[in-house]
Order: C-alpha cells, then sequence, then structure tokens
C-alpha cells in the first residue's frame, strides 16, 4: 500500500509534465485546426531558458548584497521564462504558421516539423552537444509519511502545475481573450465579423501553450536537472499523444489525459515490466483510442472551414 | 456613402462577380435579389474583406477607402457589420457572450451597456435567455440574435445574408419588423441579399438584381416588384 502511494506521487509528477505540455497542443489546434509540432522543443526552449534565467539570477543575486531566497529566483525563473518563451511560440506561429493559413494542414504539419528540427540543432550549435546542469535552486528536503517518501520538489511541481490549470481556465472562462478563444475554438472563420482580430488571439494562444510549456521545462529540470537539446523529443511527443487522447482542442481533456498517461506509465512499469513500460501503456492508449476515437472530450464535429 | 465600383471576384479560374457598381445611401434599406449562385454572398464577403477583389476595384465608405481596412477593422473601426448565412452563432458561447464578444474592439465602450438595453427591447426573448447556450435557441432566436450581435459590433451598415433562411413565416415577419425598427430608430444603412426576392422587395427602397455575376436591372424597390420581367423571373409571376 505504502508502494502504491509512492508511485501515485510519483505519477502525479509526470502527468503534471505531460498535462501542462498538453494544454498547448491543444488550445491550438482547438483555434487553428492545426497541430504545432514544434511545441515539443518549445518546451525544451523553455527548459534552457530558464536555465539562462536561473544562472543569471542566481550570480546577480551573489554579487549584489541583497540575498534573495533560493525559493524566490526559482519562482522568478519561472515567470521570466515563461514569459520569454512565450515570444518564441510568437515567432513561430507568425514566421511559420501565419503564412500558411490557407495552405493544406501537410505543409503547417512539415513546417512544424522542420521548426522543431531547426530549434534542437540551433541549440547544439549555440551551446554544444554536452549535456547542461540546471542549477539547483531548492534543496531537496525528504518528508516521510507513514512510509511514504515525498520529497518538497515533488509537491512543489504538482502544486504549481496546478495552480496554472486553474488560472488557465479562470483566464478561459472570465476573460474576454479567453472569450474570444472559445469562440474562435468554435468558428474561426466568422472571429474577424466580430470585430476581433483573428491574428492576435491566434498569438495569443501560442504564447499562452509557450509558457506553459516553459513552466513544464523548469518544472522538469527541477527534478531531473540535466538537460539536453532531445528532450522536447523525447517527453513532447508523449504529451502530443495526451493531447489526443484528452480530445483535440479540449483544455480539461488535456489535463486529464496529462495525468492518466502519468499514471499509466507509471503504474505499468513499476506493476508490469519496467522494460516494456512505454510499449505496454501507449498499446493502452491505442485500445482507449480505438473505442474513443475523438479522445475524452474531443467532439467529431465537422470543421466549419469556410463562410 | 458607402460606394461600389467594378467589383470583380474570382474563385481560382472561376468569375463570381464581373464588376458590379451598387451604392447605399444613409438611412437607406437596400436588397440585392438573385438566383443561388448569382453572386450575392460574394458580394457582401467582399465587402467585408473576407475575400480578396481583383485590380481596378474601388470600394469607398465617406471618404476612407474600404480596401485599406482588413477585415476586423472594417467592423470595429468602420461599424460595417456582416450578418452571415446560416448566422454563424458561437453555439458553446451564451447569448450574452455572444452579445460581449461583438463588443471586443469597440471603441466607446460606454455605450455597450444602452446599445444592449436597446436591442433587448427589441428582443425581449433574448434577455429572456441571456445565459442560455445560443446553440440551444431556436431558428428565429438564432437569427434575432445574429442581429443584436451584428448591431452591437458596429451600426452604421448591417449587411444581411437571406436572414429569412429557415424561417417560419410568422418569424420571418418579426424578424423583418425588428430590423425596420433597427433602421429607423438608430439609422443603421442596410443592405439586405435575399432569395425570397418578394419579401426582399417588400422590405426595401431600392433594389439591383443580379444574374451570374453582374447586375442586370436597378431601381426603386416598389417598380422592381411591378417590372413584369422581375415577377417573372423571382416573383413566381
Amino acid at each position: 500500500m505504502q508502494l502504491f502511494f509512492q508511485h501515485l506521487i510519483n505519477a502525479l509528477q509526470w502527468g503534471s509534465f505531460y498535462a501542462l505540455i498538453a494544454l498547448g497542443y491543444s488550445m491550438v489546434y482547438g483555434i487553428l485546426m492545426l497541430f504545432n509540432f514544434a511545441h515539443g522543443d518549445i518546451f525544451m526552449v523553455g527548459a534552457y531558458i530558464g536555465f539562462g534565467v536561473a544562472t543569471a539570477l542566481a550570480a546577480l543575486a551573489a554579487l549584489s548584497a541583497l540575498a534573495l531566497p533560493n525559493w524566490v529566483i526559482l519562482v522568478l525563473t519561472i515567470l521570466i521564462a515563461m514569459y520569454l518563451t512565450s515570444f518564441v511560440g510568437m515567432l513561430v506561429e507568425r514566421i511559420g504558421y501565419r503564412p500558411l493559413r490557407e495552405a493544406p494542414r501537410a505543409s503547417a504539419a512539415i513546417t512544424g516539423l522542420m521548426i522543431g528540427i531547426i530549434l534542437e540543432t540551433g541549440n547544439l550549435a549555440i551551446l554544444g552537444a554536452q549535456r547542461i546542469r540546471f542549477p539547483s535552486l531548492i534543496k531537496t528536503q525528504v518528508y516521510d509519511i507513514g512510509g511514504v517518501v515525498v520529497t518538497n520538489k515533488k509537491i512543489m511541481i504538482v502544486v504549481v502545475s496546478l495552480v496554472l490549470m486553474l488560472a488557465l481556465n479562470e483566464f478561459i472562462k472570465r476573460t474576454r481573450w479567453g472569450m474570444a478563444m472559445r469562440a474562435m475554438a468554435f468558428d474561426y472563420v466568422v472571429i474577424p465579423l466580430m470585430g476581433v482580430p483573428l491574428n492576435t488571439i491566434a498569438s495569443l494562444t501560442f504564447a499562452l501553450g509557450s509558457a506553459l510549456a516553459a513552466a513544464a521545462g523548469i518544472l522538469f529540470a527541477v527534478a531531473y536537472p540535466v538537460l539536453d537539446p532531445y528532450i522536447g523529443i523525447t517527453y513532447g511527443w508523449k504529451a502530443f499523444v495526451a493531447a489526443i487522447l484528452g480530445g483535440r482542442g479540449s483544455v480539461k481533456g488535456a489535463c486529464l489525459a496529462g495525468f492518466l498517461l502519468g499514471f499509466i506509465e507509471i503504474f505499468v512499469g513499476a506493476y508490469l515490466s519496467s522494460s516494456l513500460r512505454d510499449l505496454i501503456a501507449y498499446s493502452i492508449i491505442l485500445l482507449i483510442l480505438v473505442f474513443r476515437p475523438h479522445g475524452f472530450f474531443g467532439e467529431p464535429h465537422s470543421a466549419k472551414l469556410r463562410l | 456613402m458607402l460606394a461600389v465600383k467594378n467589383l470583380k471576384v474570382s474563385y481560382g479560374n472561376i468569375k463570381a462577380l464581373h464588376g458590379i457598381d451598387f451604392t447605399i445611401e444613409e438611412g437607406e434599406i437596400i436588397c440585392i435579389i438573385g438566383a443561388n449562385g448569382a453572386g450575392k454572398s460574394t458580394t457582401l464577403k467582399a465587402i467585408s474583406r473576407l475575400v480578396p477583389v481583383e485590380e481596378g476595384c474601388r470600394m469607398t465608405y465617406g471618404d476612407k477607402n474600404l480596401l485599406d481596412f482588413p477585415a476586423d477593422k472594417v467592423v470595429s473601426e468602420l461599424g460595417i457589420t456582416h450578418v452571415p448565412e446560416g448566422r454563424r452563432l458561437f453555439g458553446n458561447l451564451t447569448v450574452m457572450e455572444n452579445l460581449h464578444l461583438a463588443t471586443f474592439a469597440r471603441k466607446n465602450k460606454g455605450r455597450i451597456q444602452d446599445d444592449l438595453d436597446r436591442m433587448f427591447g427589441i428582443f425581449p426573448r433574448l434577455q429572456e435567455r441571456e445565459n442560455q447556450k445560443s446553440g440551444t435557441l431556436s431558428g428565429g432566436e438564432q437569427q434575432m440574435l445574429a442581429i443584436a450581435r451584428a448591431f452591437m459590433s458596429g451600426r452604421r451598415v448591417m449587411l444581411l445574408d437571406e436572414p429569412s433562411m429557415g424561417l417560419a413565416p410568422l418569424l420571418m415577419m418579426d424578424v423583418f419588423e425588428a430590423l425596420k425598427d433597427i433602421n429607423q430608430q438608430e439609422g443603421t444603412a442596410i443592405l439586405l441579399v435575399e432569395q425570397n426576392a418578394r419579401l426582399a422587395l417588400q422590405f426595401s427602397n431600392r433594389g439591383y438584381v443580379l444574374e451570374n455575376g453582374s447586375l442586370v436591372l436597378e431601381g426603386r424597390s416598389q417598380d422592381l416588384l411591378e417590372n413584369p420581367e422581375v415577377q417573372k423571373a423571382y416573383l413566381g409571376g
């Protein structure tokens, strides 16, 4: 039983990473009917931007007399990196996808893959092939709760992720920008007829998704502080699976499926086979999709692409 | 006020409009009638800047060149608003949210409440259903919401694409009565395109007849109603 809860906590941690990344895939698909295949690499870029910001802030704190506590540096790192990475997302939309808005979807998909490769190899070119170590900003503290070992980092990761998801939900539900995003997801062709600038909403959606991916990147780096340029491929694609499983375009679905993916992976690894973990886990997901081809909350509505 | 000259639109190799001219004066109601595929919807989409126009076309609104404005600015800065065919409400949003979304880029935010009150005055049914998802409204209510929503976004000129479509005759009359109210109370000019030619001509001051992408007749609506050719082709006479 203790072991079960131990796995549960790990699953929540991994679920947090997947859910935060999956949200970006799903929101962009929701409003533009486009899979941003570069999104996994934006997660990677976010982690690296976080590395840069954390290093700079730590150096600054060491130089100046004012000693910022490390947790403040971490919070600042997350916020600044989210902000900066949102511009990477907007740039990708502006130069990669906007010119292709009327083009066949396959062109946009290929462009996304190319942008991903450019981000990975660009990173290699700038920082070289060696892995980098993310500064350890908070000391690991281990709590033993009835035999279940919990670290402060895991709690922090899950709590920050949930806060971000709730904040996103409120934003989409309560602000006029969020309202425009919901409307655009329903029918994007008539959005300009409401006087709403379609391109601005598209940029906003990429910005939000990228900011969440950056947060996921830093949280990931807190748990696993060794970064390489290919973490986007390894974990981004799994989050993409979560976005599909949740239902394309569904925010709620992306969160739930992200966590579900975390659970399936961890529990298959723990109780069935750790070497065949991914094979079994993704077979299970494939099976779910056979019975629910639109995912949990996806709607099989035919897209309205023309007026 | 709104003047369109030599409007040409093509979809690939297919010419939809061959260079048509028309005008709308302040506070006027005009209609364009024609068969399915004559180019009526395309005309409205060209004014809304949803489809590109060809070289040599001029569209002016007052002293402004319409072609300088992208689609969303035509609505938010010029106040020319378009109720598309099939209404195209955001079915996942409530009635109130649909109306508020239309004010997204409006300059004079102070007048929004006032305008909402006016629309609820004309369409009391919408107020009763303000928190209901618009996708659950009846066809008539949806058309009312589409018109109210357009009014909220820009009130100078309203372009209406087949507002009678799919409505029972009584509801249709309600909708047209409401449009007349908006036109008379608010001075909103209306450009209506309709397959229901009799209704459109009875309702409007002037009319144009569009055939295969060209305007073949124009005149006072009363005269068009009595024109034997129009009667033969469009009024079942």
